[in-house]
């Protein structure tokens, strides 16, 4: 079966009208059935009065005028038949005396009850078998005994019922064939349009916000929907246009003064050496602002970061060669702490692919590497391990270090948080945050765990073109200048 | 060299003026983009420094419109703007480099210096010579005098922009956004590991030292 069918069986309007249609054929079948079963039962009780009422006339004459008279009477009656009323009386051994039929019908002798048989009947020289219901009446008489036979022809009510029979599997078939048809249709016409909902979802989510669903016209909840979609996502798009403005006049506007403040600090630190001054002060605050500008720039990262006003710049990249260039970037630094950082590779360089900007993820990881080496004492192991899971791309950097306490762990992924035994240490206390950012902002999770000793940290990321969500922006793009200003 | 300014912030504009002049250029500014865009379409610049955003026209504006006139003068953007995407944005529009504020008058200038020398018809090299230090770029081998020198594959880049950069000063973040094209400050001096693993490859054992440390600036190679 080819995946589009799959997915229309898949689709909830379709199992409504599988359910519905099941449901339909119950009750049609239900109904019909009870018809039949009503009508059959009206027409035995209408042919078992005329039975019944012709016996007791039958009887009457018996009674009045004796076996003969019953005799003269049955034979009268069968020379002027009603409606198909068929009259026998025999005697014991069966042998006919009078009426319409030949032969004595092979029945139980059950007097008194209704039965049912087949009998011959001769009509303008063609013979046919017919049904018939009728009564035995067996009469006692001192010259023996004697049976009364009165019938009447059913022939008709089987054929009615007949048509019953065949009739029903016929209507339930094409009321499945019809249903299901229908369904079909139904569902593909909406499946059709959740797609397009969908795939417009995909791509705004992969950074595209200028996309809208589209509205069909056909002023129903399908184009209320995509309406109040789109309402919604102007509005988005607005606030994250604001967004964006106030970052960046948030940025431009500290970024400005604190320019201003390095210039002087050079321009004095450039004078007074100039006259042979000493210049570690300034040196001093110099360094001090370069600080300042870090943490700002670090906290305006994780707004934007966090933000996510940056998607469109994700392209497709191999997590395994991300990790191996920072595990090269920082290889030094270890052996020069006489740390052992390890690389294992674990897959192969294709199926590490993810969706991601490279600069953000490389930033992410180069901050866990730097953490893992400066809390791993000398001696220690770092490991960087890039492993592919049944539904993730793991990035997972292991040390052998003091580890963080499991309650503390939440809290150290909040901005400024610094646990008390590196307080001493340089940072700014928002490496960690960034990291936990660079994971929001690519659907990821960053996981602390227990190395037994030391930390792992673990950056998760989904794998990519998970169901109903298009590769996020398969041309990596770059929000062009318009959209900037 | 002749550099053009321009900047709306008046106190960092005198303030890089000031600084270019006595490092030796010749420069002219403007404070909006319209008067900056006159200017560079107007008369030869060796370098044109643009702030991101200015008043009349914006600075991708002005870049755009240099390089739809075929102007090719190296630009260096300064911006003040958050940056996730926005040095892409800057690049795509036909700047050079990117420097964000606030930024060290040293990064600036060495920056600048080579931006300039970028300028300078280049000639494809396959040999790049420093002192005795010299380095095949089509066999990828490293001698000094007459000794071969082991590099691994970074390790060689690294050598190659520090020589081809000979004599100029050379940012560690220079390095690491060539070299590893890394766009963000490592919390740790990273770099300074890897030039000291470097000169240990290069000067050890050697009477005069190529690989210099330039004090509160960088790093530089050159043969005196």
């Amino acid at each position: 079966m080819t995946r589009a069918s799959f997915g229309l069986l898949r689709t909830q309007a379709f199992r409504i009208v599988l359910v519905y249609v099941l449901l339909f054929a119950f009750s049609v079948s239900a109904l019909l059935f009870f018809t039949y079963w009503n009508t059959r039962r009206t027409l035995d009780a209408q042919t078992d009065q005329i039975i019944e009422a012709e016996i007791t006339g039958l009887n009457e004459q018996y009674l009045r005028l004796g076996i003969r008279g019953l005799d003269e009477s049955v034979m009268y009656h069968s020379l002027h038949p009603g409606q198909g009323e068929l009259y026998i009386l025999a005697d014991a051994q069966h042998r006919v005396l009078a009426g319409n039929l030949d032969s004595w019908p092979s029945i139980t002798n059950d007097p008194g009850n209704f039965v049912e048989f087949d009998y011959e009947r001769r009509l303008s020289g063609i013979q046919d078998s017919r049904r018939a219901r009728g009564r035995l009446f067996p009469l006692q008489t001192p010259g023996g005994d004697f049976y009364l036979l009165v019938a009447e022809d059913v022939h008709d009510r089987d054929l009615t019922q007949r048509m019953f029979t065949t009739t029903l599997p016929w209507t339930v078939a094409l009321i499945l064939m019809f249903g299901l048809l229908g369904g079909a249709l139904m569902s593909r016409n909406m499946l059709r349009r959740l797609d397009s909902i969908n795939r417009t979802s995909g791509e705004i989510i992969a950074g595209n916000l200028t996309r809208r669903v589209p509205v069909s016209g056909a002023h129903d909840e399908f184009d209320a929907l995509a309406e109040n979609l789109n309402r919604m996502l102007d509005r988005i798009e607005r606030l994250m246009k604001g967004l964006r403005e106030v970052t960046d006049s948030v940025a431009h506007d500290l970024r400005t003064p604190l320019n201003r403040l390095r210039q002087r600090l050079e321009q004095s630190q450039a004078r007074l050496s100039l006259a042979g001054s000493d210049t570690s002060e300034i040196e001093r605050a110099i360094a001090e602002t370069d600080q300042l500008i870090a943490t700002f720039n670090a906290l305006l990262l994780i707004a934007e970061t966090d933000a996510g006003t940056a998607r469109g710049t994700m392209t497709p990249l191999d997590l395994a060669s991300v990790a191996a260039d920072v595990s090269e970037l920082y290889e030094p630094l270890a052996e020069e702490k006489n740390v052992t950082l390890n690389l294992v590779r674990s897959f192969g360089a294709k199926e590490a692919m993810i969706e991601g900007n490279r600069s953000l993820i490389s930033q992410a990881l180069a901050n866990l590497v730097d953490n893992a080496i400066k809390y791993t004492p000398p001696g220690g192991q770092v490991t960087i391990r890039p492993a592919l899971n049944f539904q993730s791309v793991d990035i997972c950097v292991a040390d052998s270090g003091p580890g963080i306490p499991q309650e503390e762990r939440p809290r150290v992924i909040e901005r400024f948080v610094r646990l008390e035994a590196s307080r001493h240490s340089p940072g700014t206390g928002l490496g960690l945050s960034l990291v936990a950012a660079v994971a929001h902002f690519h659907n990821a999770q960053l996981l602390l765990d227990d190395n037994a000793p030391g930390l792992t940290a673990t950056l998760r990321f989904p794998k990519p073109a998970q169901r109903n969500i298009p590769g996020p922006a398969k041309v990596p793009q770059i929000p062009s200048r318009d959209a900037a200003e | 060299m002749r550099i053009l300014v321009v900047e709306d912030d008046l106190e960092a504009q005198r303030y890089l003026v000031q600084g270019l002049k006595e490092s030796g250029h010749v420069v002219d500014d403007a404070a909006d983009g319209d008067l900056g865009l006159s200017l560079a379409l107007s008369r030869p610049y060796d370098v044109a420094i643009i702030d991101r955003m200015l008043p009349k026209m914006d600075g991708l504006g002005v870049v755009a419109e240099m390089r739809e006139h075929g102007n090719t003068t190296p630009v260096l953007f300064l911006s003040a703007l958050s940056e996730v995407d926005d040095r892409v944005k800057g690049l795509k529009a036909g700047g050079d480099d990117y420097l964000t504020k606030p930024y060290a008058f040293v990064e600036l200038l060495a920056r600048v210096d080579a931006l300039m020398r970028r300028r300078s018809p280049v000639t494809v090299k396959t040999r790049l010579q420093v002192g005795d230090l010299d380095l095949d770029l089509l066999t990828r081998a490293a001698k000094r005098g007459d000794q071969m020198i082991d590099l691994q594959p970074r390790e060689f880049r690294l050598l190659e922009y520090l020589m081809r950069h000979a004599g100029q000063v050379v940012t560690r973040t220079m390095l690491l956004e060539s070299v590893w094209e890394y766009h963000f400050d490592p919390q740790t001096n990273v770099i300074d590991v890897h030039i000291s693993r470097l000169r240990a490859k290069i000067d050890k054992g050697f009477d005069t030292p190529l690989l210099h440390t330039i004090r509160g600036a960088g790093y530089m190679i050159r043969a005196r």
